[in-house]
């Protein structure tokens, strides 16, 4: 007998919606099969099985939201297994017997070791990736599994940052206060009909069904405008070497199918000047300042269903082509709500254009935990003055928002000036 | 009930053993005309005689050897060992014989016999007559080491020591001998040798100790109730057998554990039992247990010295404090 818990797909998704079942109940299961898709605050993702058996029930409907951890279906060995009562208590601790014996050295101070004369003695063990494994309790591991709460994902209040009982309770209580914006009405997704009927304010108005991605969207948005204080830096930059230099790559890419977009130049030189302000390509959490080491440009793309951001990551380090080529296929990957988890996580910086839609220039929200966004606006030929002249420039202006509790207007002002310089030499792009 | 002290319920209890039992017996070196150098046997020569009172020679070993064969023989013997520092004269006898009696002759002969011994520092008698050495015995298997901490307990686990068939060392606390407690009047109760007892209940943190310890644990538990902590309290009362499920029960409800301990720290006592709680209640522990106990030195004369290596209420309440901190309470 395995249960089926929702999966955290990605590092912001508290919730997910079960968008359809690929199995039925009875079916036979196999590892790597479908079982479902998932509607994340993100994108529909197919879930595959761990597990091999028979899908003995779906615990959730087609359409419903339950929280991530939640029991959504269980595996019996034999089709016809009786799924099993929910409320299963953790079996009483063997108390004696053979230890798995996990004890590190414990060289402790000679009478009363304090806990960090025990703990300097034991190093933190790198995990594979030579990331430093988080400190926690076995407590608190035990219950983030039971909440179906990524411990990773969660701070640590105890000593050098342990994570402990506390910390998952606060986590899980959040994550009970929080959905109570969206879940309520979930369960009158898509075909209820309780949508349908018209709200009687007096307007004419009809309640629309929204998808959870949008209610997310909706969600987070109201708390980045009210928890991240922000500032906007504008300025307008001469285009017209910018235009000069895409054609001349262009030119060079003919017959290759590939081709730069000024977006894609733009994310490229912002790469290049983040690298020399890491002020900029930093974040406030938890009242500490992270200033991060890579690179990762979020690219804000419109889909039906809201608004999703996918990341360029280490853009400082490909070449622009790379760069329109990777946008080009997570753009794709957007609007067909195919992009996985990890395209949409690590972003330190983002990009927002709307110039294609014929917008002047505008103020872009800012997007957790990076501290900036860049607002593209419409290229469009201005009279501008140059040496006393007036003449007809092609310009774009730019608006840099920023969260003023990890970067500082004249520290913005000098990332956003460099990054007009180089837009306007643009070969300071490449060199 | 009455309220007496502890040295007043061993020996209550060992002449209402002797007069329930002739074969008991009590031995041991000055415990007759001098009637006990902590007057445990106050009274017995006069009532019992020299035959069931007898003043040994100072001659650890051959005096515990003695009782041993007398038990052998059907007799109960009480063996008085003036302090635990004495008794390692006798280790042979206690350790290579009466541990191994039973097991080697094929379960022929038991060994009925009771070392009553008192451990302890605190008194000034420096280094030799202080020490916390229990554990030497607690590690033998064929022997039972228990170790009563209130004037109730020290009734009840002598009278079982002494109506049990194998050896029991009883370990007394020279700082426990003037403690007062209730004690039932007429009691004939035999207390399960092997159990701990949970002596406060709470929710908060467990601490463990025994004998002396486990009188201070429930002192600093009670103080730090007025603190809002609701400790829980467990009195081991026996270090062999030991009762490891109710030190898990404890702490898997709890979190957390500070083992309080007269001994020294190293391979002492609470190594034993922080890893009875990693085995049994790991997947419930929120931070490392702690353990209080004796500087590693042997123990000064000199009174502050004596009292700074000591583990006392206040470090005990400070090893609280920092584990409850380490679980994210705001204490002290």
């Amino acid at each position: 007998m395995t249960e089926i818990y929702m999966p955290r797909l990605s590092d912001t998704m508290e919730e997910g919606v079960i968008s359809s079942w690929a199995k039925q109940v009875g079916d036979k299961v196999s590892p790597g099969d479908v079982l479902m898709e998932i509607e994340t605050d993100k994108a529909v993702m197919e879930y595959e099985a761990y597990d091999e058996g028979y899908l003995i029930e779906q615990s959730v409907s087609e359409g419903d939201t339950v929280p991530i951890g939640a029991v959504i279906g269980v595996l019996g060995d034999s089709p016809d297994a009786t799924p099993p009562k929910r409320d299963t208590e953790a079996a009483a601790p063997a108390q004696e017997g053979a230890a798995a014996q996990e004890a590190q050295p414990q060289q402790g101070a000679p009478t009363q070791p304090a806990e960090s004369a025990a703990e300097t003695a034991a190093p933190s063990a790198p995990a594979g990736d030579g990331a430093p494994r988080p400190r926690t309790s076995p407590l608190a591991r035990r219950l983030a599994k039971e909440y179906g709460l990524d411990i990773e994902q969660i701070p640590g209040s105890g000593p050098k940052g342990r994570v402990v009982r506390a910390d998952i309770e606060e986590a899980a209580k959040q994550r009970e206060e929080q959905p109570a914006v969206a879940p309520a009405p979930a369960a009158a997704a898509p075909a209820a009909p309780a949508a349908q009927q018209p709200v009687e304010d007096g307007r004419d108005s009809e309640e629309v069904p929204v998808s959870n991605i949008r209610r997310v969207t909706a969600r987070r948005l109201s708390e980045v405008k009210q928890g991240v204080p922000h500032f906007y830096l504008r300025r307008t930059i001469d285009a017209e070497a910018l235009r000069e230099f895409r054609s001349q790559i262009n030119a060079q890419l003919e017959g290759t199918g590939s081709k730069v977009s000024f977006n894609d130049l733009i994310v490229k030189a912002a790469a290049t000047v983040l690298r020399r302000h890491p002020q900029v390509n930093s974040s406030w959490v938890n009242d500490t300042m992270l200033h991060h080491n890579r690179i990762n440009i979020g690219v804000a793309v419109a889909v039906d269903a809201g608004l999703v951001v996918p990341v360029v990551h280490d853009a400082d380090k490909l070449p622009v082509s790379e760069i329109a080529e990777r946008s080009r296929e997570l753009a794709g990957k957007a609007r067909d709500g195919k992009l996985k988890p990890q395209e949409m996580s690590g972003g330190t910086f983002s990009v927002s254009n709307m110039g294609m839609l014929g917008v002047d220039s505008f103020a872009a929200v800012i997007n957790p935990p990076e501290a900036a966004i860049l607002a593209v606006g419409a290229m469009r030929q201005e009279p501008v003055v140059r040496d006393g002249e007036i003449v007809a420039r092609h310009t774009i202006a730019l608006e840099l928002s920023v969260d003023h509790r990890a970067v500082d207007g004249a520290v913005g002002a000098a990332f956003l000036k460099e990054l007009a310089e180089v837009l306007e030499q643009p070969m300071r792009i490449v060199v | 009930m009455s309220v007496i002290t502890y040295r007043q319920a061993l020996r209550d209890t060992l002449r209402a053993e002797m007069h329930r039992d002739e074969n008991v017996f009590a031995m041991g070196e000055e415990i007759g005309v001098f009637e006990g150098s902590y007057k445990i046997t106050e009274g017995l020569l006069k009532e019992f005689g020299e035959r069931r009172v007898r003043d040994t020679p100072i001659a650890e070993e051959g005096f515990v050897g003695a009782a041993i064969g007398a038990s052998m023989l059907g007799l109960r013997p009480v063996v008085e060992v003036m302090t635990i520092n004495f008794s390692l004269l006798a280790l042979d006898q206690i350790v290579n014989h009466a541990a191994k009696i039973y097991g080697m002759f094929g379960g022929q002969n038991s060994v009925p016999m009771v070392i009553r011994t008192p451990g302890g520092g605190g008194q000034q008698l420096g280094a030799t007559h202080s020490q916390n050495i229990e554990l030497y015995y607690s590690f033998v298997p064929g022997l039972k080491v228990i170790a009563p901490s209130t004037p109730a307990d020290a009734a009840a686990m002598l009278r079982a020591a002494i109506r049990d068939n194998d050896p029991v060392l009883l370990l007394e606390n020279l700082g426990l001998y003037n403690s007062k407690g209730e004690v039932p009047d007429d009691d004939d109760s035999v207390a399960e040798i092997g159990r701990a007892a949970v002596t406060r209940e709470g929710n908060d943190i467990t601490i463990i100790g025994y004998s002396r310890m486990a009188m201070i644990a429930s002192q600093v538990a009670e103080n730090l109730a007025d603190e809002g902590i609701n400790a829980e309290v467990i009195d081991l009362r026996s270090l062999r057998p030991l009762d490891r499920e109710t030190i898990v029960e404890s702490v898997s409800k709890t979190g957390s554990a500070v083992v309080a301990e007269d001994d020294w720290l190293t391979y002492g006592i609470g190594a034993e039992i922080a890893a009875t709680i990693q085995e049994g209640a790991f997947d419930w522990l929120d931070a490392p247990v702690r353990r209080v106990a004796m500087a590693e030195v042997p123990l000064p004369y000199a009174k502050p010295l004596e009292t700074a290596a000591l583990p006392s209420a206040e470090s005990l309440t400070t090893a609280v404090h920092e584990t409850l901190r380490a679980v994210g309470r705001r204490v002290g």
